[in-house]
């Protein structure tokens, strides 16, 4: 069989990683990090310095290592710390993601190392976002973390969670919970960036609700090698007038096995969702599905993905819509294919030299500026971009 | 500036250019006339050296390099540009970006240009996306300005544009040709013109754009030969009443 077809998904042996590795020392700065951590952190959008950011978390390995809040109206700890002081969190913990649903839930079920919990205040606007990084280091690390986010009613915040691997590391896994809910009138936007190594097996399982005129934005960017990820966020509109958008950019070197959809049921009057994916090969496996279901109306949905294979690769795009009532609008667009030469042509006539225009279109096929960014954010995606485009062409 | 020997082209197989001879001066302005499918576009297409035209006979300088078998981003740099007639969209990539990029090295006041064209409101949208015939045709222009060319290739400048925007395009295509066409900061006239010797090839069905610009001479493109040289205003009165007819008798 070539190499090409092995399109198999990539089976996580749990038995191959170590859950039980000590407690490392806490770090009252995240400037101390060494230069090397710091790199690595940035290109999953993690500035160390913490400068326009409204708190920062940071959890290495099994333990929290950094935990730091400075807006009012906002409410940042591990989820250990969360769970002695809420008691369990009963409404919240385990709720909107099913513990049974697989074995990487019960896995993280069964012995949590850690996680992030943000909550904010009922109308309060956090300017700047939190940000929070799940770090590994050290090989064959297993990491179990379980998220919670609850953005009270009325208020406002942003998110931004890198996920990466010291420099060096190889293999690792890291299975995630995260649960978000978003209350009447609440609004979270969720950008993670993923910045793993090549043999590092990825299972996130996540699940949102959203209340009545909520709003849930969140932005996936995976552009570095990995082994597998396999994660499908779901997110139930609840609430009439609530709405949620999915941006994905994701990039697949040789090697890579990537299969990263997403999920909107609608479930209340006016309600809208709207999946859009930028999908990019340049030799490993990307399926990317996309569902939108319609129980209510009115409501909308869209859903929007586009592979373009660069080199050898292959791409599956896998759009679905489900209406369950009279008078739900959904749609979809999906296309599969190569850079027009067309295009190439009319940025040569212009000056740009073959591989000046190539990453010119590359650029805007991945589109970042639709994510409403923070600028450094997007100044760290954009140099990650460039590392990435190294590699492309 | 511009010279084509005995050009033969061929397109899917097909020989669309038998045979062209053309030399255009610096500064000189040339309409190209011919009726539908006669090779105009194949010929700017093949000056500015896309794939899928493909030289089997003859040769192309500009200036002092043969261009023949140039790509086409090393000819824009040796100073030719063109105007599209039906330029492709590029998801993602703001006009703003794409001016930037036809601009270079050079430095442009990008605000200024685009006030110019009556194009600033669309700076942030993706390029060619959604835009109608006459906003293709200023944004066209506005990367021509942008990147100061010395030969224009020009394909219908009229084309899919209304009278308000026609008389517009005329007057941006006459500055980027003849340079501006106020005196500006002291300079004379003279000096400026002196100054932008901006050379042009352009194809028009229309005419409308003799009314804006100086052109020299005009070339009648007929089943892939030039067969007439002439004033261009004679062209297109002769054309008007006799259609190509006359062309065929000529070119017998």
């Amino acid at each position: 069989m070539s190499e090409l077809n092995r399109c198999e998904i990539p089976v996580v042996d749990l038995g191959k990683y170590s859950f039980d590795q000590g407690e490392l020392p806490a770090l009252k700065d995240l400037r101390q990090l060494s230069e090397e951590d710091k790199k690595q952190l940035l290109m999953a959008g993690v500035d160390a310095s913490g400068l326009h950011r409204s708190g920062s978390y940071l959890h290495i390995n099994h333990s929290k290592i950094h935990c730091s809040a400075r807006q009012k109206g906002l409410e940042l700890m591990d989820i250990k710390e969360a769970l002695d002081k809420y008691e369990g969190l009963p409404e919240y913990y385990w709720q909107a993601v099913d513990k049974d649903k697989d074995e990487f839930t019960r896995a993280a079920a069964e012995k949590v190392h850690g996680g992030y919990f943000i909550r904010t205040s009922k109308g309060a606007v956090i300017q700047d976002p939190v940000q929070s990084c799940l770090f590994i280091k050290g090989e064959n690390v297993g990491q179990n973390v379980h998220n919670i986010i609850i953005v009270e009613e009325d208020s406002e915040l942003h998110v931004i969670t890198g996920c990466t691997t010291s420099a060096g590391i190889e293999s690792a896994l890291h299975l995630g919970i995260s649960e978000f809910y978003i209350k009447k009138g609440g609004k979270l936007t969720f950008t993670m960036v993923h910045n793993w190594g090549s043999e590092v097996m990825v299972r996130p399982r996540t699940v949102g609700i959203v209340e009545e005129n909520g709003v849930f934005a969140s932005n996936y960017i995976l552009m570095r090698p990995v082994r597998s990820v396999q994660s499908y966020p779901a997110v139930f509109l609840n609430g009439r007038g609530a709405v949620a958008r999915f941006n994905s950019i994701l990039v697949a070197p040789k090697g890579s096995h990537i299969n990263s959809g997403n999920k909107i049921v609608l479930n209340a009057p006016e309600t809208r969702g709207e999946i859009i994916s930028r999908t990019i090969t340049t030799g490993g496996t990307i399926i990317a599905p996309g569902f939108i279901e319609g129980n209510a109306v009115p409501a909308k949905g869209h859903l929007e993905c586009k592979g373009l294979i660069l080199t050898n690769g292959i791409i599956h795009a896998i759009p679905e819509l489900k209406g369950t009532v009279s008078g739900v609008e959904l749609s979809h667009e999906a296309a599969v294919g190569k850079i027009a030469q067309e295009e190439i042509e009319y940025l040569m006539a212009r000056g740009l030299d073959e591989e000046q225009a190539t990453s010119t279109i590359v650029r805007g096929f991945m589109n970042v500026d639709i994510m409403g960014l923070p600028p450094e954010l997007k100044a760290s995606i954009e140099k990650t971009i460039q590392e990435t485009e190294k590699d492309m062409f | 500036m511009l010279t084509i020997e005995d050009l033969h082209v061929k397109v899917g197989g097909k020989e669309i250019l038998r045979g062209i001879n053309l030399q255009i001066q610096e500064g000189d302005n040339c309409i190209l006339f011919g009726p539908n499918g006669s090779g105009k576009t194949s010929l700017l297409m093949t000056i500015m050296g896309f794939a899928g035209y493909d030289v089997v006979g003859g040769r192309i300088f500009f200036r002092d390099h043969e261009i023949t078998n140039m790509a086409p981003y090393e000819r824009a740099r040796l100073g030719i540009g063109m105007s599209f007639q039906r330029p492709p969209t590029i998801h993602g990539l703001k006009t703003r970006d794409m001016i930037k990029l036809c601009a270079g090295e050079r430095k442009v006041d990008l605000d200024q240009l685009a006030q110019e064209v009556n194009f600033t409101a669309l700076l942030d949208r993706d390029i060619n996306s959604g835009f109608s015939g006459g906003e293709i045709k200023r944004s066209e222009l506005l990367q021509l300005m942008a990147q100061d060319p010395s030969l224009v290739l020009f394909d219908e400048p009229e084309s899919g544009v209304d009278l308000e925007n026609m008389n517009l395009i005329g007057k941006i295509t006459r500055s980027i040709l003849d340079g501006p066409l106020e005196p500006r900061n002291g300079v004379s006239m003279k000096e400026l013109k002196s100054r932008y010797q901006t050379s042009g090839l352009i194809i028009t069905h229309t005419g409308y754009i003799l009314d804006y610009i100086n052109a020299d001479r005009g070339h009648v493109l007929y089943e892939g030969k030039l067969c007439c040289t002439a004033r261009p205003r004679d062209i297109l009165d002769h054309i008007s009443k006799y259609g190509y007819k006359e062309c065929v008798r000529c070119l017998n």
